[in-house]
């Protein structure tokens, strides 16, 4: 093996691109350690179990975030209700029904768009069209259909996903039977998307979670301890539009930096579900 | 038949759940929406209500006195909050004002600043741009960052009326809520800004103005100047729902005036 | 009824079924449509008529912006260039760092590093804005007051450094995909003619991941555009010209900050605020598609 030595300029070429990588990821890694380490220490001390599981109190001065907890937890469930069924027909139509290459890519095309629109545009329309057109005023259901369309790409693309990769010796053979198309796909095809939209879900759980700007003019931000059915009927603040207004209009930092916290946690926990879920089918499907 | 029925079984308990989790508040709600200044002191009347009716649940929508008007005027809410007195076109759009209370203005500094009192005239000045360093009115060489509230803000109409700054206020930064001007005021060494005085808390110092430090006991004797009225706004000749008026009715009544106090502002008689 | 006509009866029923379900699943299919369809004509019907008022171009290209005063102006360039010098500033920033951070993970990176370094992007990733919008007020704009001696760190910059931190995820988990699905022959190709890692690296994986990494610009852009939040908190709501130190109003945050309060022809004018921005966006994503399409078929 002839070892030539490189001319200058590569030599300097390596060192510098392979300076620069180190510097660009270190830089990465110390941003998001330094961004966990401060929100913990700010936040943790102003944890406690009472601050979790009470409403406020303008009386007592007592701030609780069990309402906003609630409430976040209330749009998810509605949020996800809607879209699911949404999410996994559409996909069913583009990949088992849509023989005509035109509106296949209409659609993808639409859904593509629909992912890249602001969130403050989705609030605005939202509160145009659910809160005013339909008469829903502020509430929990305007906000939750209006992230419901939000997230429908992200069902729409995973729900896909997984559909195509059931081999299509599976529908062949189903067909080759005489089994409909309706009932080839309530059997054969449907239950192997479930991985996709599982992990759909737990990726719309995500985004609904990290959600702000869409909420802030269709679910207002309110406090008050309601049901299911209450609480979507009427305004109710989702625990980022409490950390906001806690943040910038009462100046009471201990509790958004607690609120950023719990909300910390909880994006964690989900990436490592969406990690974890993802694994778990990978592995079934190799078997 | 076995798919039939836990069909059955699944449908019969989201049923059951659906109408478990409804709390049946047989009494009514009340929305009201409007001024951040006056949040401590509906919050309070409001819990002191809820106290003894414990069937009405409220809805409050701290979104500024301009937001407010205009939500009574949509009939989004039932009674709109102002902290400022409701202007000709409004009151001919349909809309009526009761005065709840009267809440003096502070003028707000960082708690490292050294002055303590200033003219109203130096006051207009700073605002104007006139004058832009803090040695200017015995404080130290640095230059004056202006907070200031967002234009539907009932704070801001009022604050500007007194000081005679209308539209010419030169801000730094136009922030949506009071909180949010104690909060930026608190962590800028330069800062200077309005904010009820309800809500001011320990984390700025308030400047006396002509020498008359505010309180609730200057405000209601009014040699504190900066003051206006927090006022809620209702559609004239449209009747409140029953437990809208009911709330109305205690608020503007003598019972209150102990909840009111306690908030920090000067009831109305 | 004879057996015949009885079969005929029940495949009658079934295709009946069937095409009830096609219909159903059709319909399904359509909502991404029609909810594009109704976002359009929501924004048009609600921002064209401020429009047609102000006028087109006392609207685009005039620069103040007063919407309560006596004599309402209602010019939005400043919104206009702020967001377009904050989105410049934001990718000027963000792209090389998370460019480079990509092609180390994707290429070079041992593995433990590169799931450690997933993990902490995706949890970059999943921090919601308004945690970016509190720590960048709370550590951020005090500290561009004190770097830079400036009276209020509330400016353009803190906005830029801001949306350069959020648009780091999106552009490094594009751009490692991209990387990674480059042929593994291209590579030993380069290896085997006498390049060194490095230069296979960027003179070969980069060039071949081309359409990728641009996808994930794009990506970038669009998000950094169409942030409010985290903006809105740290970068101090005055409708200047864009200045790197002064206070500024976006875009985005310039229909947040006023839109619970407006009315009449300063509400539509927000309306109208929104509809140039869903056409900024509208208009990148185009471009995109267009370049992306003539380098596919150049390639074919």
């Amino acid at each position: 093996m002839i070892k030539e030595k490189l001319s200058f300029k590569r030599r300097f070429y390596i060192v510098i691109m392979r300076a620069l990588m180190y510097i660009c990821t270190s830089l990465t890694a110390c941003l998001v350690l330094a961004l966990v380490v401060y929100l913990l220490i700010k936040g943790i001390p102003n944890l406690s179990w009472e601050f979790l599981t009470s409403s406020p109190s303008y009386l007592t001065g007592r701030i609780g975030i069990l309402p906003d907890i609630l409430n976040t937890i209330y749009i998810m469930i509605a949020a996800l209700i809607v879209v699911i069924p949404l999410g996994i027909g559409s996909a069913v139509y583009l990949t088992e029904y849509a023989k005509n290459k035109r509106i296949v890519s209409i659609i993808e095309y639409a859904a593509e768009t629909l992912s890249g629109i602001p969130s403050i545009i989705y609030g605005l329309v939202g509160m145009l069209f659910f809160c005013q057109f339909l008469g829903m005023q502020t509430s929990l259901l305007a906000g939750a259909l209006t992230l419901c369309i939000m997230n429908l790409p992200t069902i729409m693309r995973t729900t896909q996903e997984s559909l195509k990769t059931v081999p299509s010796s599976y529908r062949e053979g189903a067909f080759g039977l005489g089994a409909s198309r309706w009932r080839v796909i309530r059997t054969v095809v449907l239950p192997g998307c479930v991985d996709g939209v599982i992990t759909g879900c737990i990726l719309s759980i995500g985004r609904i979670l990290g959600e702000s700007a869409a909420l802030l003019f269709t679910a207002g931000f309110a406090h008050t301890l309601n049901g299911f059915v209450d609480g979507l009927g009427s305004s109710g603040s989702s625990l980022t539009v409490a950390l906001y207004v806690y943040a910038k209009e009462q100046g009471e930092f201990g509790v958004a930096f607690a609120i950023a916290t719990i909300l910390l946690l909880l994006s964690f926990m989900i990436n490592l579900a969406a990690e974890l879920t993802q694994r778990f089918f990978r592995r079934k499907k190799t078997i | 038949m076995k798919k039939v029925i836990s069909t059955l079984l699944v449908g019969v308990l989201a049923a059951g759940l659906i109408t478990g989790c409804n709390a049946g508040t047989k009494g009514g709600k009340v929305a009201l929406d409007g001024s951040t200044s006056m949040e401590n002191v509906i919050g309070a009347l409001c819990e002191s209500y809820e106290s003894t009716h414990s069937d009405v649940s409220f809805t409050y929508n701290p979104t500024g006195s301009g937001s407010g008007i205009t939500a009574v005027l949509d009939g989004r809410c039932d009674i709109g909050l102002s902290s400022r007195g409701l202007k000709d076109d409004e009151i001919a759009a349909g809309l009526s004002e009761t005065v709840l209370a009267y809440d003096g203005i502070a003028v707000i500094v960082n708690q490292e600043n050294p002055v303590n009192d200033l003219t109203l005239e130096e006051i207009s000045s700073i605002y104007t741009g006139e004058i832009t360093n803090w040695s200017e009115v015995g404080g130290a060489d640095s230059e004056i960052v202006l907070i200031g509230r967002e234009a539907g803000s009932g704070t801001r109409d009022g604050f500007e009326s007194i000081t005679s700054t209308e539209e010419i206020c030169a801000y730094r930064q136009e922030l949506t809520s009071t909180g949010d001007v104690i909060a930026t005021v608190s962590q800028n060494p330069n800062a200077i800004g309005y904010a009820s005085i309800a809500a001011v808390n320990d984390n700025v110092n308030m400047v006396s103005v002509n020498g008359v430090s505010p309180s609730e006991e200057s405000v209601s004797d009014g040699t504190y100047v900066i003051q206006r009225p927090f006022v809620l706004v209702t559609r004239s000749g449209v009747a409140l729902s029953d437990a809208a008026q009911d709330f109305f009715d205690y608020i503007t009544s003598e019972e209150a005036w102990d909840v009111i106090i306690a908030s920090g502002v000067v009831p109305a008689n | 009824m004879n057996k015949r006509s009885k079969n005929a009866n029940n495949i009658n029923k079934k295709k009946l079924v069937e095409t009830a379900i096609h219909g159903v699943f059709l319909i399904l299919g359509l909502t991404t449509v029609s909810c594009v369809l109704l976002i359009t004509v929501y924004l048009v019907i609600s921002g064209i008529p401020a429009i047609k008022e102000i006028g087109l171009v006392n609207f685009l290209f005039g620069k103040t912006w007063a919407s309560t005063a006596e004599n309402p102006s209602f010019g939005i360039l400043p919104f206009i260039l702020t967001s377009i010098y904050g989105t410049a500033g934001a990718i000027l920033i963000g792209v090389p760092v998370g460019f480079m951070t990509s092609v180390y993970l994707a290429k070079m990176a041992p593995t433990k590093v590169k799931n450690i370094m997933n993990s902490a992007v995706s949890l970059l990733a999943g921090i919601p804005s308004v945690v970016y919008g509190l720590v960048g007020m709370l550590v951020l704009v005090p500290g561009i007051r004190r770097i830079f001696n400036v009276p209020d760190g509330a400016s353009l910059l803190a906005a830029i450094i801001i949306l350069s931190i959020m648009i780091l995820p999106s552009i490094i988990k594009v751009s490692v995909n991209a990387l990674e699905a480059v042929p593994k022959e291209y590579e030993d190709a380069s290896l085997a003619l006498g390049a060194t890692a490095e230069e296979t690296y960027f003179r070969v994986s980069v060039p071949s991941a081309k359409s990728g990494i641009a996808a994930a610009i794009v990506l970038g852009v669009g998000r950094a555009i169409g942030e409010s939040m985290a903006v809105m908190m740290v970068s101090g709501n005055v409708a200047n010209m864009p200045g790197l130190f002064e206070s500024v109003r976006f875009l985005t945050t310039a229909v947040a900050s006023e839109m619970s309060y407006s009315a009449g022809l300063q509400r539509q004018a927000l309306f109208s605020i929104a509809l140039v921005l869903f056409l900024f966006i509208m208009l990148i994503n185009a471009t995109f598609n267009f370049f992306l399409k003539r380098e596919k078929e150049g390639l074919v």
